[in-house]
């Protein structure tokens, strides 16, 4: 049963996830690409492009003068994304695994640096769920779909960190219960703001080419 | 659901284009937006977190457009927007927001949230909700030129002041003259000194210019209560006049969302392109400095510094002209602190001078600039805005804070190099 399990979750269940994922978020960009924004008509004093461009890149250094609660979501931020893509990418076993799907790979990060990015990114993320809970501002914003998002992001990082260091479950339950929250991560992901891994860069263009447009470097 | 209520749902969703679709699908819920925005910082109410404004707008998208909006709007388990919500709504996107622009500067994923804002208040018009001031502030503008009243006659009076203190002749409705210059009704009522400035400096620096009877207001209440068409009809007096009198350039006032209006949204507005160009005033003045054609003699010692106006700095381009100006005139210029790009907005702007009810959240939250200034320590405070300037004094006067104000085109004509015609005044 457990076999089966994991071999499904490894073959079909992974197809599913990818193709979900995959579809999911090209339509969701394609569909606001169409929506479509009238270009204006005044006279441009700058380049929309050069605007576009320097935004998308230049958004994620900003680190405006905070206090406080403002400081704490940055960093906390900034140490869940490093933590979670450097878990991603420089994971060897996550490069083998992107080597037997896209047929090239790269250098991986030792264990011990990814270890501490993991558990970095794991501090990080309980230290903002309980932001969430006592900022009076996020809890404004906040809903069901981010105590959603915040699971589905937060169980692939707790069991991979588990399955390392075959803590908890045996080996093998661990494995399947670790893909299994990846696909699940993979299938919501399209669905909510978790679509911003992509949009943001479109976000941050529209931004930036009305200052580029208006000759203004922000 | 009443007529006035589906006008409004229909034109919040005909404002959703790809950026406003973008940026509600980007939104992470982080609450940055909140730390740049004066209303906030000053008040710690969350209720002014900058995404928030947008909350009906956010779920008309929502179930307009995404999988699971649509889904649970079909199984009708949605919650509609309604008249009620649009009336809570619209202090916030009235009264605490002044379209000041530092939301879009300081949100991490890149929402332009202020250009939503703009957005919102054209589907609140549309459904009625709109402050009172703010309405009979429009109507003036449409029904008599000006949202304060100020006509030709009030122009004209202030033009024969300015001839008779400058011994020069102000040009009206001259025909093929290079620049038009158009003023703002707050410095034709209360700063009428910016009409002999710009008279004595044209005329030293031999540029050819006029006023127009037809078209010299460039305050726009269909820009700051959200309607377009308004907005349009308002901008059109302006275009009408520039091409009637055939000139090449139309010289945007000290006056900050006039040249949002007139620079970046007419030709939108109107649909078409200028036969024109628009140049702010205070950029016009910097290149008759850089060309050598502006000639100052004089400085003003005194320790003074800038407030930037949001919609010409910020959300305008026009950011180091009035710093090369300064430092021709002012040897102790010194700049208050996140000055430039970052300034903090007077609080005023975007229609809430107009607003009535919104008159005590302004004041409180001049508290920003009140540290600014006294991190800055400075007897002057020069602007280019005669919305800010009147917020400035404000605020300056129930604070007793002892800093004098100033216009710096008016400052920079102060030290004109004397000609046989005319004299510092």
């Amino acid at each position: 049963m457990d076999q089966e399990l994991l071999l499904w979750v490894r073959g079909t269940g992974l197809q599913i996830a990818t193709a979900v994922f995959v579809l999911g978020m090209s339509y969701r960009v394609l569909h606001l690409l169409l929506l479509g924004r009238k270009p204006s008509l005044a006279v441009a004093r700058g380049s929309e492009w050069a605007g576009g461009l320097r935004t998308m890149w230049q958004r994620s250094f900003m680190l405006p003068s905070l206090s406080g609660r403002g400081l704490f979501t940055v960093i906390a931020g900034y140490v869940f994304h490093v933590g979670f893509l450097i878990t991603l990418f420089f994971l060897s076993q996550h490069i083998d695994l992107f080597r037997a799907v896209f047929g090239f790979g790269w250098p991986a990060l030792p264990r011990g640096v990814i270890d501490v990015a993991a558990v970095l990114a794991i501090g990080a993320m309980v230290a903002l769920l309980v932001h969430r809970f006592i900022d009076p501002v996020k809890r404004l914003l906040s809903g069901f779909e981010d105590f959603l998002t915040w699971t589905l992001s937060f169980l692939p990082l707790l069991t991979g960190f588990m399955l390392l260091r075959n803590i908890g479950f045996e080996y093998l339950t661990l494995l399947t219960l670790h893909i299994a929250s990846v696909e699940l991560l993979m299938v919501v992901a399209p669905f909510t703001k978790l679509a911003h891994m992509f949009t943001t860069f479109m976000a941050r263009w529209y931004n930036g080419a009305v200052n580029g447009f208006k000759g203004i470097n922000a | 659901m009443s007529t006035s209520l589906q006008r409004g749902i229909t034109t919040l969703l005909a404002q959703i284009d790809a950026p406003v679709a973008t940026f509600f699908s980007t939104c992470v819920h982080c609450g940055l937006c909140a730390e740049s925005c004066l209303f906030y910082t000053e008040t710690q109410d969350p209720k002014y977190t900058p995404i928030h404004k947008l909350e009906p707008m956010r779920r008309l998208w929502q179930q307009e457009y995404t999988f699971w909006g649509k889904l649970l709007k079909k199984a009708g388990l949605s919650k509609p927007v309604t008249d009620e919500e649009l009336t809570e709504w619209e202090p916030l996107v009235y009264d605490s927001c002044t379209l000041c622009g530092r939301c879009s500067l300081a949100c991490p994923v890149g929402n332009d949230i202020t250009y939503m804002v703009r957005k919102m208040r054209e589907g609140m018009v549309a459904s009625g909700h709109a402050p009172e001031g703010l309405k009979g502030a429009t109507q003036r503008a449409i029904e008599q030129g000006s949202p304060m009243g100020v006509n030709l006659k009030t122009l004209k009076a202030q033009i024969k002041h300015a001839e008779k203190e400058t011994g020069l002749t102000v040009p009206l409705d001259v025909e093929d003259a290079d620049y038009m210059m158009v003023l703002s009704s707050a410095e034709v009522a209360d700063y009428p000194e910016i009409i002999s400035a710009v008279t004595r400096i044209f005329k030293q620096a031999d540029v050819s210019w006029t006023l127009a009877s037809d078209g010299f207001e460039g305050t726009n209440s269909g820009i700051q209560i959200g309607s377009s068409d308004l907005a349009a009809d308002i901008l059109g007096r302006i275009v009408h006049a520039a091409e009637r009198l055939k000139v090449k350039y139309v010289i945007s006032p000290e006056c900050g969302h006039a040249y949002t209006a007139l620079r970046w949204e007419g030709p939108n507005l109107i649909g078409r392109p200028y036969p024109f160009q628009v140049i702010h005033i205070i950029e016009l003045l910097d290149e008759l400095r850089s060309s050598g054609r502006l000639k100052t003699d004089s400085v003003d010692e005194t320790r003074m510094t800038f407030h930037d106006p949001c919609q010409m700095v910020r959300r305008g381009g026009v950011i180091e002209q009035p710093r090369n100006l300064l430092k021709q005139v002012a040897p102790n210029f010194v700049e208050m602190p996140d000055a430039g790009v970052q300034n903090w907005c007077c609080g005023g702007g975007g229609g809430v001078s107009a607003n009535h009810r919104a008159e005590r959240l302004r004041i409180k939250v001049f508290s920003r600039k009140k540290s600014q200034l006294e991190a800055v320590d400075a007897k002057l405070l020069v602007t280019s805005c005669s919305n800010c300037r009147t917020m400035l004094l404000d605020g300056l006067e129930l604070n007793h804070m002892d800093v004098e104000v100033i216009g710096l085109t008016e400052l920079i004509a102060d030290h004109l190099t004397d000609n046989a015609e005319g004299k510092a005044s």
